[in-house]
């Protein structure tokens, strides 16, 4: 069989390069440590690129100080540094803004990895070079190999020293171009010793601790894996968009689990190199339980911190809740088609884990063929989960234990009152409802302390021999056992219970935050209703001012929509919601990016794009959102999103469809006019111009024919244009009633006088009460009644009669036209109030189908309703209902 | 004076509607003025001495409301409106400035003859005739009776003050502002009911049939007409 190309990596990969075309190219000179020419050869292949006419500028690049670099730079456009202050020193950083500016077709920037001084646009230089990439500028850089995220853990063990400026792997992953500059370690060290080496004096012991020969070895076989790992994935690139087979089984996927310990980061990059090795899929999962609400603020954050790096690293974070770990991370594994587990494990004395087993151990005993893979670490995981008084706010917390030895005492008081009437292991009794007590009012380890303490005062008041510790009687050791176990365990068992319902508390509220936003979304009808719900949600949810900010008309900038009162937005503050739109990525306060600012932003994100900014300030500035804060803000702000997403949709939905409407409208009133009103006019031309003939003998009757036939087509004519330009009034909104007390008798007078001639041949029946007052239109209402005439007499037999009845029913007054006609298909009966809409039938009488429609429309303004039913014994009735009260200040 | 000879000045900005009126008129011997504007018209009523005007709302200059106020600063001559449907406030402006009767475009000639004749009648007989006589209904003003096919009519005060404003203005139409202050007085121009209520009182006591008025004509919108077959 032919190999054609799979269309949908066909479709990414083009996807890519399109990308790739407007983004510009990043060529990185990557290296093992420094010292080994990076710079120099970034130089060098500019010197190239300049020869060959590229227009390139240095936006920064450190040559501390080496003559032959500065010769090299000497001949290329320079931008100068920006000087940034911080804490009374000056910074020399980038100036990404002049770099901008200057547009050139490529940019140099030395050292990928470096982190900008505080007060920068973005935290780390990497960031700048990808706005850079962004605007469509190539650029040229240095890094070195311990900088790379996830070869971090391996540079500290090889090295012993822990590198801080660290890159994400996505960055390499996206380059253009790596190349690999390389130099034997022996050179290396020879070129140190001479000095070419620029090694900063006040870390000068620590680097030559790092540049040992079996270090430098290391690191320069990692960089070439690295290097090479690149050129597999370029390799594999270019075999799928040429259709080469290869073995390509279906994708794995590997599945990390993060716990809040220190290794949950390792234990990510673990994962990541393992995924990328086995070119898998992978998540990184963590379950929250029960314990999650106890672990310190600090743990938390090592949970969103590695579940962060995940996404970093190009997995993907799931937060799953569950009653127990193993279980939860195998049903996931299972219905997620994951084919290998990454756990870790912190090595603990063989009795604990003999005692109380562990997730790992459970975890491999029901994986089935799931492969699990189990990275150890050391004792320092011991400070996992640190003990409910750890935190416990500590004031509180001595307070609790002092009341619980009150509670001993009263209960010692007590037993000591009934001391005589009882035995006294019964008076242990008293000690373990104390205990209870305890567990119950003051939580776990007060009630631990209870328990412990009602021992000893057992022993040393009521025990004989009394006031001493020691015991006459062996049976009471029994007693003090079961005391002490059964005070411990209940103490256990209730303060268990106390943090499950202290923790189901806390989700109920995030849920119903969550339930109030989203249904008064739903409810919301319109953006500026959801605008409004947004911020008054967001604000009460998280006691902060918020600010929603929307795109102007052509999406380059935001603008503020609408904000807490007493909210303003500064030029800089606005430019940082900007950059947040444009990026789609959080920013300002709290974030990595310009994080001087003092609110938060967060993109209001759909699948669609970015459709807005969301901006959280707090009222008091030292407050900090929590992690768990954070994740329901997170929450918060794609929900927002979705709604004003959905409300603007809406809008163009009904834009659209008023639109379709229109275009209708327009193409029937074509229509309309090139048929109805040319037919009068044929019959006026033709008997104006046989009358101007001379030629022609008429008799007189002829003559009067002629004229009468124009004359009525010529009222006809006048009639169109009226319904014409009564129904464009009305579609326009034009239509201004003027409401005034009128007497219904003498509105019916009105239309069957307008009516005049053509009604004289109908036996006409009018039944109107005398003196019935309403406040009408009173000229729009004739016109109802002489369009409702008018199609009476069209539609009914000469000589048939005609009914107009007015009464008073309910709070309207009624008016019927009723005709003895051929009547309407029940099926049309709703649709006769259509524009130019005409009941089909043989034999057409002329009309416009817009006499009802216009009636509606009047009647309709005036608040009243309009139908028409076919009568018993034949014809049609077309009743009119009015109100005879105006109904408060609805009506004009 | 003579019907015939009558000079009627036209003021319309469409040529082909004064041709119309011209050739029309021409054969039932009137003397026929023409303008085409507002300012036009002014000085075409100093020179041209014409017995009653034919002026079009809508001109390009001073609109139709405005000559009329600017004739009636200085004289009583007949003053009939032309106008389109859906410009009723403005008719009632300039009926309320002192215009005689208006016409709807499009009329017949017919009507118009007969507008221009009550007009001109009216004119002519400056306080009126004390006895009106249309179909069954006779009105003396002398003797303040009414009869209908010779039965006497039982008015109250207000209605016939109603009736005798009408008879004064017969075929004219009489704006229901200019009513109220005629038959009520100057601060009723509002109370509409008063006048509806009336109105209905009257054509029960007067009218054959009061839901198909014969003598009190209602102009839509506007108000009052009594119909003038004399």
């Amino acid at each position: 069989m032919e190999q054609r190309p799979d269309p949908d990596q066909l479709l990414a990969l083009i996807q890519a390069e399109a990308q790739q075309q407007t983004r510009g190219k990043l060529k990185i000179f990557l290296g093992y440590a420094a010292g080994v020419g990076k710079t120099f050869a970034m130089l060098e292949a500019a010197h190239q690129r300049q020869a060959e006419g590229v227009d390139l500028v240095v936006a920064y690049v450190e040559t501390h100080g080496r003559v032959e670099t500065e010769a090299m730079l000497r001949s290329l456009e320079v931008i100068p540094r920006k000087q940034v202050e911080y804490r009374g020193i000056l910074l020399p950083e980038m100036d990404v803004d002049a770099a901008l500016a200057r547009r050139p077709q490529l940019a140099l920037v030395d050292e990928l990895a470096h982190t900008n001084a505080p007060g920068s646009r973005h935290l780390k230089r990497y960031q700048d070079v990808e706005e850079l990439l962004a605007n469509g500028i190539d650029v040229y850089t240095t890094l070195n190999v311990q900088h790379l995220e996830s070869l971090n853990d391996v540079v500290a063990q090889i090295t012993g020293v822990t590198v801080r400026e660290t890159l994400p792997d996505r960055v390499i992953d996206e380059t253009t171009e790596l190349e690999l500059i390389d130099l034997p370690p022996a050179e290396l060290l020879r070129r140190l010793e001479e000095g070419k080496v620029y090694v900063p004096d006040q870390a000068a012991r620590a680097i030559r601790q790092f540049f040992r020969p079996g270090n430098l070895t290391a690191l320069r076989e990692l960089t070439m894996r690295r290097a090479a790992e690149r050129v597999d994935d370029q390799m594999r690139a270019y075999m799928q968009s040429h259709a080469i087979p290869g073995p390509w089984p279906a994708k794995e996927t590997l599945l990390v689990c993060v716990d809040p310990g220190f290794l949950s980061e390792r234990l990510v990059r673990a994962a990541r190199r393992l995924a990328q090795e086995a070119d898998a899929e992978w998540v990184a999962l963590y379950v929250e339980t029960r314990r999650h609400v106890r672990l310190t603020p600090a743990a938390q954050e090592r949970v969103a911190r590695a579940l962060r790096l995940a996404e970093e690293l190009g997995g993907k974070a799931v937060t799953l809740p569950g009653h127990a770990v193993a279980p939860t991370v195998l049903d996931y594994a299972r219905s997620h088609n994951v084919t290998r587990i990454v756990v870790g494990k912190v090595v603990r004395p063989r009795w604990q884990e003999r005692l109380w087993g562990s997730v790992v151990e459970r975890i491999i005993r029901a994986s089935g063929p799931i492969a699990v893979y189990v990275i150890s670490g050391t004792a320092e995981g011991r400070e996992r989960y640190p003990s409910e008084a750890a935190r416990q706010p500590s004031r509180r917390a001595w307070l609790r234990y002092a009341q619980s030895a009150l509670l001993v005492a009263a209960g010692a008081g007590l037993s000591a009152l009934v001391h005589p009437l009882f035995a006294p292991t019964n008076l242990a009794m008293i000690f373990l409802l104390v205990v209870v007590i305890a567990a119950v009012a003051l939580g776990r380890g007060p009630s631990l302390l209870a328990a412990v303490l009602s021992v000893l005062v057992f022993d040393f008041f009521f025990v004989p021999p009394q006031l001493t510790l020691a015991v006459s009687d062996t049976e009471y050791l029994l007693t003090f056992i079961a005391l002490l176990a059964v005070g411990l365990i209940i103490s256990n068992l209730t303060a268990q219970v106390r943090e499950q319902a202290e923790a189901a508390q806390r989700r109920e509220i995030r849920t119903i935050e969550l339930y109030a936003l989203s249904r008064d979304l739903a409810a919301a009808a319109n953006l500026d209703e959801i605008v409004q719900h947004i911020l008054v949600h967001a604000g009460q949810t998280f006691g902060r001012e918020v600010a929603v900010l929307m795109p102007d008309a052509a999406r380059r900038t935001v603008a503020l929509y609408a904000a807490s009162p007493g909210l303003t937005l500064d030029e800089n503050e606005l430019a940082v919601a900007a950059w947040v739109f444009q990026h789609g990525q959080p920013a300002g306060r709290g974030t990595d990016t310009l994080p001087a600012a003092t609110a938060r932003y967060l993109p209001l994100k759909t699948a669609r794009g970015v459709v807005g900014v969301l901006g959280v300030t707090p009222t008091d500035p030292a407050s900090r959102l929590s992690p768990d804060q954070r994740h329901l803000l997170e929450v918060f702000a794609s929900q927002s999103a979705l709604a004003i997403e959905r409300a603007q949709l809406a809008e163009q939905a009904q834009r659209a469809k008023m639109l379709q409407a229109t275009e209708r409208l327009q193409t029937a009133l074509l229509n309309s006019i090139s048929h109805d009103l040319r037919t009068p006019l044929v019959s006026i031309t033709g008997a104006l111009s046989s009358l101007q003939e001379e030629e022609i003998a008429l008799d007189t009757e002829a003559r009067r024919s002629l004229v009468e036939n124009a004359r009525e087509e010529a009222e006809r004519l006048n009639r169109l244009v009226g319904n014409l330009l009564d129904m464009t009034r009305i579609e326009a909104g034009a239509l201004k009633l003027t409401r005034e007390l009128c007497d219904v008798q003498d509105v019916i007078g009105a239309a069957l006088e307008s009516l005049g001639e053509r009604l004289r041949s109908r036996p006409l029946t009018v039944e109107s009460p005398p003196d019935l007052l309403a406040p009408l239109d009173f000229v729009l209402i004739v016109q109802v009644l002489v369009n409702l005439l008018d199609n009476a007499l069209k539609y009914s037999p000469p000589g048939t009669p005609i009914e107009v009845l007015a009464r008073v029913e309910g709070g309207d007054v009624i008016i019927q036209v009723a005709d003895r006609g051929i009547g309407i298909p029940p099926d049309d009966l709703e649709r006769v109030f259509d524009k130019f809409f005409r009941v089909q039938r043989p034999g057409q009488v002329g009309g416009t189908g817009l006499g009802l429609s216009i009636c509606k429309g009047i009647v309709e303004a005036h608040a009243g309703r309009i139908w028409v039913q076919n009568r018993a014994g034949g014809g049609t009735v077309v009743a009119v209902a009015l109100p005879l009260h105006l109904a408060g200040e609805g009506a004009p | 004076m003579n019907e015939t000879q009558a000079r009627v000045l036209v003021v319309d900005d469409e040529p082909a509607i004064r041709r119309f009126l011209r050739v029309s008129l021409a054969a039932h011997g009137y003397v026929i003025f023409e303008a085409d504007s507002g300012q036009a018209a002014l000085s075409a009523v100093v020179a041209d001495r014409p017995d009653l005007i034919i002026l079009d709302l809508g001109l390009p200059d001073l609109d139709g409301i405005h000559v009329t106020r600017l004739l009636r600063e200085w004289t009583r001559l007949p003053i009939i409106i032309l106008s389109v449907r859906g410009q009723e406030a403005d008719k009632i402006a300039a009926l309320d400035a002192g215009a005689d009767d208006y016409l709807t475009k499009p009329f017949g000639i017919g009507e118009l003859l007969a507008r221009m004749r009550a007009a001109l009648r009216r004119a002519g007989q400056a306080g009126g005739q004390p006895l009106f006589t249309c179909g069954d209904l006779q009105v003396d003003l002398t003797r303040r009776a009414v009869t209908v096919s010779g039965q006497a009519a039982q008015l109250t005060p207000t209605e016939y003050d109603l009736l005798r404003v009408l008879v004064t203005h017969a075929g004219q139409v009489l704006t229901h502002r200019q009513l109220l202050r005629e038959v009520w007085g100057v601060g009723y121009e509002q109370e509409l009911h008063m006048l509806r209520v009336n109105i209905s009182n009257l054509r029960r006591k007067i009218e054959p049939d009061s839901t198909r008025p014969r003598y009190i004509l209602t102009e839509p919108g506007v108000g009052y007409r009594l119909r003038d077959d004399g």
